[in-house]
């Protein structure tokens, strides 16, 4: 699939995994960290203008609502920047949200797109069918001026899945499961794409969250066969704006394509499954996770910050207490996520619970800011990264787990699931 | 030539910079914060041409290019890791930062030795043990990149700017 959207975007007919080539691209993003350096190269490079003002998405959710002075000034300079170059798709606070789920939430991603992105959780967007992956700044300028990338064509490894999950069981415990069983470099520099029977009982929010840690086994895409549920969230998530919207263009995989290699994930065998520090390969399933205490358990992120995610740890929450001496961090994803989470009833059921709900923003999850960590400190965290370091200081740990297990990890004021309160 | 510091496999970009300084993009103040969260010596010991070595799949994690920037203005010379993670791959190259793939130079060398790299020949010398080392040759799509002073310089020639 890959291979087949990145050679009509080269304008060739096959490209062949190891090839370099150039291709035209549909979206290029960036933040309020990675957008100023791009701004920079961008002026080096001596471009006048962008490739196409309504292609190049800015958000500025990272260190948002501006947490010091010198982030306020990287967010300026990145406002500035779109005003100045007439961008479309730029989204202040109040609209802004947490860019990977912003993004297709707005429409501005389509099946078969092929999008560049300034952050490496870029590769979310292949939930849709489309080509996304993370880039840095530089590269992300070259976008901007010319609406092309080079990249080098990857081999794919094929996840085929068959079954259906059982309860409590998400998105997020599959692409843990597959990242402990390939390793943090099990597909380095290839694609992950995602196809079999089990697919149909996937919704979008398990697929995002599956696509968005694709880079966590090192690989370049994650990207999911396109069937009728991608189809109807591409239907039901149209750009506001009717002239900017886009056909989507759906690519399937030959009979014959060929795959590094194929590994069957059979979803009724995963389990609710936890990362230990510090790296997200380290997985336990929820019942060898021993006696782990908490301090603050995080519920939210570009990985699992959309509604489903949000209905799953109310689920869990609803008429419990979070434990007394833990932090609940709720962070809906997007404006739209949290005013849903309004209307539903659910920010009263995490309010009443004890736990605090924040606006959408990147900070907790890289110990930016709104929940970093003490020496010692220990979080559960629907978030996708558990090095060293990732959410405060450099010796408390992470625990990544999916937000059923976060939420009941928050009530149990130790690692936790669902089954473990009873439900 | 110079000192060479060695890490494990995986290093990521948060410990080469962690996020709570990614409030700036200026090297030099980037380079002071370099590997502190694992190695708090670094950032005031090494010394330019100094070279980092380390296990495989070096730079995962996120897509900031403030982490080979933070590695450049620290002043090291080259990094050498049988493998590097993809988006790290491309910063280097973008950003100037030399890297060179070589799974018996990373096997080899061990911290404190004094190491020489000739870019040119593909060489990795090991002037304490007295051995020398191949890494792997850049694709030629990346070679042109190089020759034609980065991803910037090659855009800005392609703009006709």
């Amino acid at each position: 699939m890959t291979q087949k959207i990145l050679a009509a975007h080269a304008g060739v007919a096959e490209v062949k995994a190891g090839q370099f080539i150039e291709a035209a691209i549909d979206i290029a993003l960036a933040n309020d960290i990675t957008g100023p350096p791009a701004i920079k190269e961008f002026r080096r490079m001596g471009a006048p203008a962008v490739f196409d003002r309504d292609k190049v998405a800015l958000v500025p959710d990272h260190f948002t609502p501006n947490k010091d002075v010198k982030s306020a000034e990287q967010c300026k300079e990145l406002r500035e920047f779109a005003r100045a170059q007439g961008i479309s798709h730029y989204f202040e606070i109040g609209e802004m949200g947490i860019e990977h789920a912003l993004l297709p939430e707005k429409g501005l991603v389509t099946a078969g797109d092929a999008v560049i992105g300034a952050d490496s959780h870029t590769c979310t967007y292949g939930a849709l069918g489309a080509f996304a992956t993370g880039v840095g700044s530089t590269d992300l300028a070259a976008g901007m001026a010319t609406g092309r990338a080079w990249f080098k064509v990857p081999p794919a490894i094929k996840f085929r899945l068959t079954g259906a999950l059982s309860k409590w069981v998400s998105g997020k415990d599959v692409i843990l499961a597959i990242i402990g069983m390939i390793g943090v470099d099990g597909a380095l520099y290839k694609s992950m794409e995602f196809s079999g029977p089990g697919l149909a009982g996937l919704s979008m929010d398990d697929r995002f969250a599956m696509a968005n840690m694709a880079i966590e086994a090192g690989a370049k895409n994650g990207i999911f066969a396109v069937d009728e549920r991608t189809m109807a969230y591409i239907k039901e998530h149209p750009c506001e704006s009717p002239s900017l919207r886009k056909e989507a263009t759906v690519y399937e995989a030959d009979a014959d394509a060929e795959y590094e290699r194929e590994i069957e994930v059979r979803l009724a065998d995963v389990r609710p499954t936890v990362s230990f520090p510090h790296l997200p390969e380290n997985t336990r399933s929820i019942g060898e996770v021993g006696d782990v205490r908490i301090d603050q358990a995080v519920i939210g992120s570009c990985t699992n910050g959309r509604i489903e995610d949000m209905r799953a740890a109310a689920a869990v929450l609803k008429g419990r207490k979070v434990a007394p001496g833990v932090r609940c961090i709720v962070f809906p994803a997007t404006q739209r996520v949290y005013l849903d989470c309004v209307r539903e009833g659910l920010a009263e059921i995490f309010i009443e619970a004890g736990a605090v709900i924040s606006t959408p923003t990147c900070g907790p999850c890289l110990g930016g800011h709104m929940g970093i960590l003490a020496a010692g400190e220990r979080a559960v965290s629907t978030t996708n990264r558990n090095f060293v370091g990732r959410m405060g200081h450099v010796d408390s740990e992470v625990y990544l787990a999916s937000p059923a297990v976060a939420a009941a990890s928050a009530v149990a004021g130790r690692l936790a699931g669902p089954e473990d309160l009873g439900l | 030539m110079g000192k060479a510091y060695k890490y494990g496999q995986n290093v990521d970009t948060d410990v080469i910079i962690p996020a709570r300084h990614l409030v700036t993009s200026d090297p030099a103040e980037l380079a002071k914060h370099c590997m502190e969260d694992i190695d708090r010596d670094f950032a005031s010991s090494v010394r330019p041409g100094d070279v980092i070595v380390a296990g495989a799949n070096f730079g995962c994690g996120s897509s900031r290019e403030h982490a080979p920037i933070a590695i450049k203005g620290a002043g090291v010379a080259c990094v050498i890791a049988p493998s590097f993670a993809r988006i790290f791959y491309r910063n280097s190259f973008n950003t100037g930062l030399p890297i060179l793939e070589s799974a018996e130079a990373a096997e080899r060398i061990e911290a404190g030795d004094e190491v020489e790299v000739d870019f040119a020949a593909g060489a990795i010398r090991n002037v304490t043990k007295g051995e020398t080392y191949h890494a792997e040759p850049f694709p030629p799509f990346i070679t042109r990149l190089i020759e034609s002073g980065g991803l910037a310089e090659y855009v800005k020639a392609g703009l006709g700017a």
